[in-house]
């Protein structure tokens, strides 16, 4: 009952969006306020609604409801509850709804918080909102519907897919959604602004929360998918350039050109077109994304010609919102007129230049994703694009920013000077340079990868730091610390996720450049050395789970005859879906983790272990999370909490 | 993410273990290294783009085993991969070579640099110069002399 119910609030939810779309639109063109106002009431309806229905269908997995097609397909109810809950969006159907769900969220936010947008403007970013509900609820229903019964149920489900039984890929997907879902929002102003005709500072401002949030979001998300795949999948990888991690990275680039290029709107209303382009672009990479993972393109044009669906279907709404977007654009961006002038060598120089270099770095990762296919469709090659292409390929691009970033944040508006601006950038350079020949003396015959790495973190990390300081003006130290702590939070984002994108360099870097590796036989009792530790393996024992066997070792780590950590690796069984998982055992630290790997029994006795010792490996995700944190930080700036482009409160604010 | 590609590799192999097997190493470190690196290149040809170093799958542990077999009989590292390719087809190059149409992949990034570089400068150039004010036409001249001169 709860189920059908589920089901019919989809299919309302689907004619609410349909309302949406139209009344709002047909009213911002008329100036009619009671038609206008329809799409707020909309937008509230769809988040209840469909709300409603992900609720029923959270409660048949959690009621293991094997009635449900979906439900017997992915769940067990030997299931922890964990993962009975995100089972509702570890497979297609249930990870779309998801997908609907947060795209009526983030509708509904700017019917509530949009208060201060000009009835028009809100009206049209309402519609267009709308339009993108309306296509994915009806992709959703008439391709994937989660609600599918089954005739005969049966009494037990299949159990969700082991490796996703795992808290960092159970929040991987909603945060990677809210990402995607919230570029709709920068779309959505996009469009509505080229048929207002009109973008401005407030629109900017405007904007700007919408894609910082998303970037926050999909910042997240990449990581928690890194850093799973660091320890889920029993070698330590943490980035492979696959297809479905490129999607997600696509869209995490621009959007990152795109929060750059509005700052530039705001401040110096300039850049316009080329700001509304990248929104709608930024949201592209997120349908390309959707399609990428949805059709199975990628693996194999030939499983994507099987089952052909669900991907043509996506295509159509790639096809129809990107293109419509793209015309709307070539005929009105003329009327997007930029006010600010300013030299090359700039604040907003360096932030064309922030801009072009995300931009073909997004699209390097673009050709090499879909070259394959551009291969096998084009003259029928059978090729391959990966890990060694994008490691050539892509770097380059990101020395570039990084090298430029310090710079160009500290440069001045309208017009500067490098040559001052490196003035005050001198003792983050010079650190830079002697860490780097530090590393290099330090290490023997190894790439010089790691102390680049070092160097251009360190370059980065100065420089943010660099770049704080001198916002504090001049003066007494003591008077620059007090003003340290007043400067404006946008500020203290900025250099947060500034310094967070060199901690991530450093870590990426120094991870390839100084990992150690030690694959052998061990016997139990044996001890053997790893890097600066040795290893004991004192026992291996068979333990059983809640829904899985396990082969458990335990392993003594120890440093100078003193023992840092026992460690227990992991081989899992899990019996209903005859499925093997590695879960390594890893002692995590400041300056590295120890990743320890229980493999096969062999034959001649003894198991396969594998060691490694992966420097600075907490820092890749450490400065993800300080790249998001500052975001936030941004996020809560008093120009976003104040009414943008609102009559101030006499007397209520305090100049700054 | 790395699910599916897991899925396809443990339906494939039977007894699923980790990539790089103990006994699959070889006694000579400069070797084995020379070893790593290649089939750090080479695509296990079931699995969604992964390396033969990191996939788990029957296949890629026959590549490994292969490609090693050709180091110890003498190869050279370009050798051993151009018999891999001629076995496996391109297909196995992770990293496509750079010639024929495969140029366009390796210089689209470039190519997009400079062309979107070359038109931002333009753009730039033409934005800072003082704005050109167009010379009045007859009839604006004639219209401000009547103005000027009731």
């Amino acid at each position: 009952m709860i189920v059908e119910l589920g089901h019919f609030a989809l299919i309302l939810a689907l004619c609410v969006a349909l309302v949406q779309t139209i009344v709002p639109m047909v009213g911002a063109a008329r100036r009619w306020q009671t038609w206008m106002a329809v799409g707020e009431a909309a937008a509230t309806a769809q988040v209840l609604l469909i709300g409603f229905s992900f609720a029923a269908l959270t409660h048949a997995f959690v009621t293991s409801d094997f009635s449900l097609r979906l439900v017997v397909l992915n769940s067990h109810t030997a299931k922890p509850m964990l993962y009975k809950v995100a089972g509702v969006w570890g497979n297609h159907e249930g990870s779309m709804l998801l997908w609907v769900l947060i795209l009526a969220v983030f509708g509904a936010s700017a019917a509530w918080f949009g208060g201060n947008l000009p009835a028009t403007l809100r009206a049209r970013v309402l519609a267009v909102q709308g339009s993108i509900g309306v296509a994915f609820l009806m992709f959703l229903i008439f391709t994937s519907n989660p609600f599918l019964r089954m005739a005969v149920p049966p009494f037990n489900g299949q159990d969700l897919n082991p490796l996703l039984q795992d808290p960092g890929l159970a929040f991987h997907p909603p945060f990677l959604y809210l990402g995607y879902v919230g570029l709709s929002m920068a779309f959505s102003f996009a469009v509505a602004a080229l048929i207002e005709g009109r973008v401005d500072a407030a629109w900017a401002r405007w904007v700007r929360p919408w894609t910082l949030s998303a970037w926050v979001f999909l910042t997240i998300g990449i990581a928690l998918g890194s850093w799973w795949a660091y320890y889920e999948l029993g070698w330590g990888g943490f980035w492979f350039w696959d297809p479905v991690e490129n999607a997600s990275f696509m869209p995490w680039l621009l959007a990152g050109a795109l929060l750059h290029s509005a700052v530039v709107v705001e401040k110096r209303e300039s850049l316009k077109a080329w700001t509304v382009l990248l929104a709608i672009l930024a949201f592209a990479f997120s349908l390309i994304g959707t399609f990428i993972v949805r059709s199975w393109v990628i693996t194999s044009v030939h499983a994507f010609a099987n089952d052909p669906e669900r991907g043509v279907f996506i295509l159509l709404i790639l096809g129809v919102f990107i293109g419509g977007a793209l015309i709307l654009f070539a005929a009105r961006a003329g009327v997007l007129e930029a006010k600010g002038i300013f030299a090359p060598v700039s604040r907003e120089g360096a932030l064309v230049a922030n801009n072009l270099l995300l931009a073909v770095s997004c699209f390097v990762v673009f050709i090499g994703t879909i070259w394959p296919l551009i291969a096998e469709m084009g003259w029928g090659a059978k090729l391959s694009v990966g890990e060694p292409f994008f490691n050539a390929a892509f770097p380059p691009f990101f020395v570039a920013l990084s090298l430029i970033l310090p710079v160009g944040a500290m440069l001045a508006w309208k017009r500067g000077t490098v040559g001052r601006t490196l003035q005050g950038l001198w003792p983050a350079a010079v650190l830079a340079v002697a860490l780097m020949a530090l590393a290099f003396a330090v290490q023997t015959g190894r790439s010089a990868l790691g102390p680049v790495g070092l160097g251009l973190g360190a370059w980065v990390v100065a420089g943010a730091l660099t770049d704080l300081w001198a916002r504090t003006g001049r003066g007494a130290v003591a008077a620059r610390l007090g003003r340290l702590v007043r400067l404006p939070r946008a500020d203290w984002g900025r250099v947060t996720a500034h310094a967070g994108l060199g901690v991530t360099v450093f870590g990426c870097a120094a991870i390839n450049a100084w990992m150690i590796e030690d694959i052998r036989v061990a016997q139990v009792g044996e001890t053997y050395p790893l890097g600066a530790y040795s290893v004991t393996l004192e026992d291996v024992r068979d333990v059983q789970g809640p829904n899985y066997l396990s082969t458990t070792a335990v392993m003594a780590l120890s440093q100078g005859g003193v023992v840092v950590a026992r460690l227990l690796p992991e081989k899992r069984i899990y019996p209903v879906q005859g499925m093997p998982t590695t879960e390594a055992a890893i002692d995590q630290g400041f300056w590295r983790d120890v990743y320890l790997v229980i493999g096969d029994r062999q034959q001649a006795g003894g198991w396969a272990v594998r060691g490694y010792v992966k420097p600075f490996a907490n820092w890749i995700w450490a400065g993800a999370l300080l790249m998001a944190l500052g975001g936030a930080i941004s996020l809560t700036d008093r120009r976003y909490r104040i009414a943008a482009g609102a009559r101030r409160v006499a007397g209520g604010v305090p100049a700054e | 993410m790395r699910r599916c590609i897991l899925i396809v590799a443990l339906w494939l192999a039977a007894m699923p273990a980790l990539a790089v097997q103990p006994d699959e190493v070889l006694p000579d470190p400069v070797m084995e290294a020379r070893a790593r690196a290649l089939s750090r290149e080479l695509r296990c040809v079931v699995c969604r783009t992964e390396t033969i170093d990191d996939s788990d799958a029957a296949i890629a542990r026959d590549l490994r085993l292969l490609l090693r077999e050709r180091l110890v009989a003498g190869d050279s590292d370009a050798e051993a991969m151009a018999f891999m390719v001629a076995r496996y087809g391109e297909y196995v190059l992770l990293n496509p070579p750079a010639r024929g149409a495969n140029l366009v992949l390796w210089l689209a990034g470039p190519g997009l640099l400079l062309l979107g570089g070359g038109i931002a400068v333009t753009w730039l150039r033409r934005r800072r110069g003082p704005e050109a004010v167009a010379a009045l036409t007859p009839d604006e001249e004639r219209r401000l002399d009547e103005i000027l001169h009731p």
